[in-house]
Order: structure tokens, then C-alpha cells, then sequence
């Protein structure tokens, strides 16, 4: 693909804003104006940048997709598949329309919880302070394009010291078609505590297109703990951008599990804003068939006293391909950093494919990091223990492979979550028991 | 095998075992009823269940835990191979009662040791002594105290 029909691709992306109804405040429409500027500089990534080496998008760059005018519908049978107990606060949106319908509105003392329109009524400022500043669109493309359809999205403020139950944001493809542009900003104010859990859902096989920017601003000695789900439509495209800033003394925690989409791209960067923040980030891909995940995380420790704990998990079948990029970045001033980053690859067949490239850039001299990558098959004495106790080879296989996977969806700290995860690995897996 | 619980390990292999003898499969909760009744059976700490598959298991546990596979599939032919190895006293009882317990006038098992403290334990029906591969020596429960006052070398002097 030559230059000019890569710029051409954000430009057929952008034609579809007509669709996005204009923003009333004067300093949305100016952030949306500076994105589709933005968006008009960038080209679109290819595997000749280094970034993108191993992802080819031009699957996606065929299609020149638009948003869908209309939400499409969703019966309450397909709805009731997604429901989280836990979850007393739920926003839906459906094909990138936010639904008040679908939506459940019970957030604790303290919390707020509302569609972005709404939100601008009540909180202007504060949105305007905090929207668009973490996921700067820099030279990410498809953030810029995010940003120039802004409209519809959640915001999620946790007030000083204030706690919150698991807040479900629930983004519902029913299209074929069309695009959707999820946007998430979460404010945790100082010593807050707020459990998200971003779930990207597809009812119909197809090839539409979702691209999603969340924001997240941890404040000082605040947790948040960050559950993205992405398990859209084996057919569709998922290209995520999730940015976080961690103040002093504060905690995030991330389990982003990717099952679905053709090609899917979680770009995860999380900043220390302060001394001390810890960092948790679990990831686990498991595709098959000719599907291809890919994850690029880069953890920024710009402060001293910064723990980060990395596990990243993949499992792939068929002639699917798992891709890892993950960074860590130790400046000069981040003393007694203490870093550790795993990536550890299950391959399933003779045709699975896994790039790993755990990458560590270290500055500071008085630091702890470690980081490992392993890539491998089902261990044969262990699947020898399970047979010579009766089981059939593909019994076993299953079960290991269930195991692995199990490792990374057991840490995830929504119990019915856990166990429809448990119960989605088991079918792919294809254990009968 | 972190990840594996034994109770789903215990589980799959249990019914696996019963589909090919024609015996009818346990759901969970039915098979949880079972198997704790055997562990009751054996002594056996109930929270093994929750673990992992020998992930973390002390020498020990792996062994209680293997008698606890023996209760629950029932294998016509044992073969224990130096099941006394690095056992404490506790967890040798433990393993030598069940070793009790499971036999019975339909099932055969072969103890495989290099010593005779199991035995203070467990009657053997037959103490065979084994060099080079052949059986050397037959003989009763007599014979492991025999060999455990004089040592090995004279039974394979006098075979030759």
C-alpha cells in the first residue's frame, strides 16, 4: 500500500462523521476538530513500522467504514447472557449508541456514572480537563479517529475516598457492518476504589469494525481495578487504545482478555504519575481458527519506588496468531523500580503462530526487573500423568490447555465473570465433562 | 499442573474409568459426595480438592494423593513403586492404610521397596526378591524380615 492510499483510509474513515451528531459545547468541538486535523497528518500503521511488524491490517483498509445511523436490537434473551450480578451500575451501548433501556443506573454515595452528553451537563469542567489528555492522540491514528467521532461513551467519577461496586460498561455489536468508536474516561479521585469491567460483545458474525479509547486517571493512593473483555465476532475488527495514569501511591490493576475478532490490537500504556504506584497487568489471548490478537503494552515507570507485576498468556490454535509486544520503561529518576514481566505462549498446532517481544529500557541503576518469555506445547510427561490415569488424549490436551488459560482468569476479581469465562475457555476448548 | 484442580482431575478421570466399564458417570456434586467419603476413608486432608494437581505437593501429599486416585479407580493391578520413599511417619501410615483398605480378594498390588518398614504396616500375601530383572526369591512376610536383619547379598549368592 503506497502513502496516499494509506492517508486516504482515515479520510474515508472520517467522511462518515455526518453520521455523529455535533457537539454543544464549544470545547468538544474544538478537541474533535484538532482530532480529524490530526487524523488528516497521520497515515495508517503497516507492517513496515516496527509496531506493527507483525499485524497486517489490510483486511480492515478494504472497507471503508461508516457508524451505524441506528442502534440495532437486542432482544432480551441475547441481552440476559451478559448480565454481571455484581454489577449494580451498567452502561450499554448498542452499535456505539448509548442505550438507557439496557442501561442500569445504581452507583454508590459518591460515584458518578453517565453517557458523556449527559455527563457534559453536570460535570463540564471536569471532562473537559481530563477528556482526550491521557490517550493524546500522538501518532496513534486510530485514537485520533476515535476522537474525531466523540460523542456517546462513559464517564465514571469516584469521588475522594468514596468506593464503588463493579461498574459494567457493555458495548454490543449487532451490526454486519458499520463502525463503532466506544470511548471511556474514568476518574478515580485520591484514595477512591472502583472496579470497571469494559465488555465488547458481537451477536452477529460480520465484518464491522470497532475502535475504542479508554482513559484512566488513578489518583493518589486510589485502586482501580480494569477488566476489558473482548470478545466480539470472530468476522470483526477490534482495535483498542487503553491509557492510564497512576498517581502516588496508587493501584491498577488489568486482566484484558481477548477470545474474539479476526484481528484484534489492545494498545495498553500505563504511566507512573507519582512515587510509588503498583501495577498489576494480566493479559490472556485465546483464538484459533484464523484469528490474530495482538497485544502492546508499555508500562512507564517515570518515578521511584514503582512495582509492576506483567503476566501475559496466549493460547492459539488453528493457523491463528498471537502477537506480544511489551515494554518497560525504567527512567532515569525511577529508583528501586521493582518491574517483572512474563509472556508465557501455548501453541496448539503445527500451524498456531506467536511473536514475542517482552522489551526492557532501563535508565535508573538501583532497579529490580526481570522479565521471560516462553513458547511452547502441552508438556508430554504431564499429559502422560493424565492419561496413564485413564484420561483420552484429547480429555487431557483440554484440560491443560484449560489450565493455562485458567491461570490468568482465576485472578479476575468478579466471581461470575470468572465463572462464564471458565465456562467460555471450557467450550473452546472443547472439554466434555 | 497449575490450573488442573484435582477435584476436576479426580473427576474427569473417574468418569472416564467408569464410561469404559459400562458404569454409569457422577455429575459434580454427586461425585464430590464420593470422593469425600474416601478421603474420610483414608485420612485424607479434604482441602487436597481445591489444589492443583501436584503443583506445590510435598512428596507426602503426592502419595496420599495417588492412594486417593487408587480408591476412586479402582484398578484391578496396583503397581506402587517405592511409595515409601521420603514419606514421614504420619504420611507412611496414612499411604500403608490405604494400601489396606483398597485390597481386597479381587484386585492385585505390587509393592515395589527397598525396605521393610512399610511392611510393619501392610501384610504381604508374597515377598519376591527381584536382581537383574528375574525373580530370585519367593517367600512370606518372613523373608522381608529376613532380608531387612541380613541384607540382599546372600539371596543372590545362594541363587546362583
Amino acid at each position: 500500500m503506497n502513502t496516499e492510499t494509506r492517508s486516504d483510509y482515515l479520510d474515508s474513515l472520517l467522511h462518515g462523521r455526518d453520521l455523529v451528531p455535533e457537539a454543544r459545547a464549544g470545547w468538544l468541538k474544538a478537541l474533535r476538530a484538532q482530532a480529524v486535523e490530526r487524523a488528516n497528518a497521520l497515515t495508517v500503521p503497516t507492517t513496515r513500522d516496527e509496531d506493527w511488524r507483525f499485524t497486517d491490517l489490510s483486511p480492515l483498509y478494504k472497507v471503508p467504514y461508516r457508524p451505524s445511523a441506528q442502534p440495532g436490537e437486542v432482544s432480551a434473551a441475547e441481552f440476559g447472557r451478559f448480565e454481571i450480578p455484581e454489577a449494580a451500575t451498567r452502561l450499554t451501548f448498542v452499535d456505539g449508541h448509548f442505550s438507557a433501556a439496557l442501561s442500569r443506573m445504581k452507583p454508590a454515595d459518591g460515584v458518578f456514572v453517565a453517557n458523556l452528553p449527559d455527563a457534559l451537563a453536570a460535570h463540564d469542567r471536569l471532562v473537559e480537563s481530563r477528556l482526550g489528555k491521557l490517550a493524546g492522540t500522538g501518532q496513534d491514528a486510530f485514537a485520533a479517529v476515535n476522537t474525531a467521532f466523540l460523542h456517546d461513551g462513559a464517564l465514571i467519577h469516584v469521588g475522594r475516598d468514596h468506593k464503588s461496586a463493579p461498574i459494567h460498561l457493555l458495548f454490543i455489536a449487532t451490526r454486519k457492518d458499520g463502525a463503532a468508536y466506544p470511548r471511556v474516561l474514568v476518574i478515580a479521585e485520591p484514595g477512591a476504589q472502583c472496579t470497571l469491567i469494559e465488555d465488547f460483545v458481537g451477536l452477529a458474525d460480520g465484518g464491522y469494525f470497532t475502535d475504542a479509547v479508554t482513559e484512566i486517571a488513578v489518583g493518589e493512593n486510589a485502586h482501580v481495578a480494569h477488566v476489558k473483555l473482548q470478545r466480539e465476532a470472530q468476522t470483526a475488527f477490534h482495535i483498542a487504545r487503553t491509557s492510564v495514569q497512576v498517581a502516588r501511591d496508587g493501584h491498577y490493576s488489568n486482566w484484558s482478555v481477548a477470545l474474539g475478532a479476526r484481528i484484534s490490537r489492545h494498545n495498553l500504556h500505563v504511566m507512573q504519575a507519582g512515587e510509588g504506584s503498583e501495577f498489576s497487568i494480566d493479559g490472556l489471548a485465546l483464538i484459533g481458527g484464523r484469528q490474530l490478537a495482538d497485544t502492546n503494552s508499555l508500562i512507564d515507570h517515570a518515578h521511584a519506588h514503582g512495582r509492576s507485576r506483567q503476566l501475559h498468556k496466549t493460547v492459539v490454535g488453528g493457523g491463528a496468531h498471537a502477537v506480544f509486544n511489551g515494554k518497560i520503561f525504567v527512567r532515569r529518576d525511577a529508583q528501586h523500580t521493582d518491574a517483572g514481566q512474563q509472556s508465557r505462549n501455548l501453541l496448539l498446532s503445527d500451524k498456531a503462530h506467536v511473536d514475542t517481544k517482552p522489551q526492557l529500557e532501563i535508565f535508573a541503576d538501583d532497579v529490580k526487573c526481570a522479565h521471560g518469555a516462553t513458547v511452547g506445547q502441552i508438556e508430554a510427561d504431564e499429559l502422560f500423568y493424565l492419561k496413564s490415569r485413564g484420561l483420552s488424549d484429547a480429555t487431557a490436551r483440554n484440560l491443560l490447555t484449560y489450565a493455562f488459560a485458567a491461570e490468568v482468569i482465576q485472578r479476575i476479581p468478579v466471581k461470575s465473570l470468572v465463572e462464564r469465562l471458565e465456562n467460555q475457555v471450557l467450550e473452546q476448548t472443547q472439554i466434555k465433562s | 499442573m497449575p490450573g488442573v484442580t484435582n477435584s476436576a482431575f479426580l473427576r474427569l478421570a473417574y468418569n472416564t474409568v467408569q464410561g469404559v466399564r459400562g458404569k454409569e458417570e457422577l455429575d459434580p456434586l454427586e461425585f464430590d459426595d464420593l470422593v469425600r467419603e474416601k478421603m474420610k476413608l483414608l485420612d485424607i486432608d479434604p482441602s487436597f480438592l481445591g489444589r492443583s494437581l501436584n503443583a506445590g505437593f510435598s512428596g507426602g501429599e503426592k502419595k496420599r494423593n495417588e492412594i486417593l486416585q487408587m480408591a476412586l479407580l479402582e484398578p484391578k493391578l496396583a503397581v506402587l513403586d517405592e511409595t515409601d520413599s521420603g514419606l514421614d511417619i504420619d504420611a507412611l501410615r496414612v499411604v500403608a492404610n490405604g494400601i489396606n483398605k483398597l485390597h481386597t480378594p479381587d484386585n492385585g498390588m505390587v509393592l515395589v521397596t527397598h525396605y521393610q518398614r512399610m511392611l510393619n504396616y501392610i501384610v504381604p500375601d508374597y515377598v519376591h526378591v527381584m536382581e537383574g530383572g528375574r525373580i530370585i526369591r519367593t517367600g512370606d512376610k518372613a523373608l522381608a524380615l529376613e532380608l531387612e536383619a541380613r541384607g540382599y547379598d546372600w539371596v543372590g549368592k545362594e541363587a546362583a
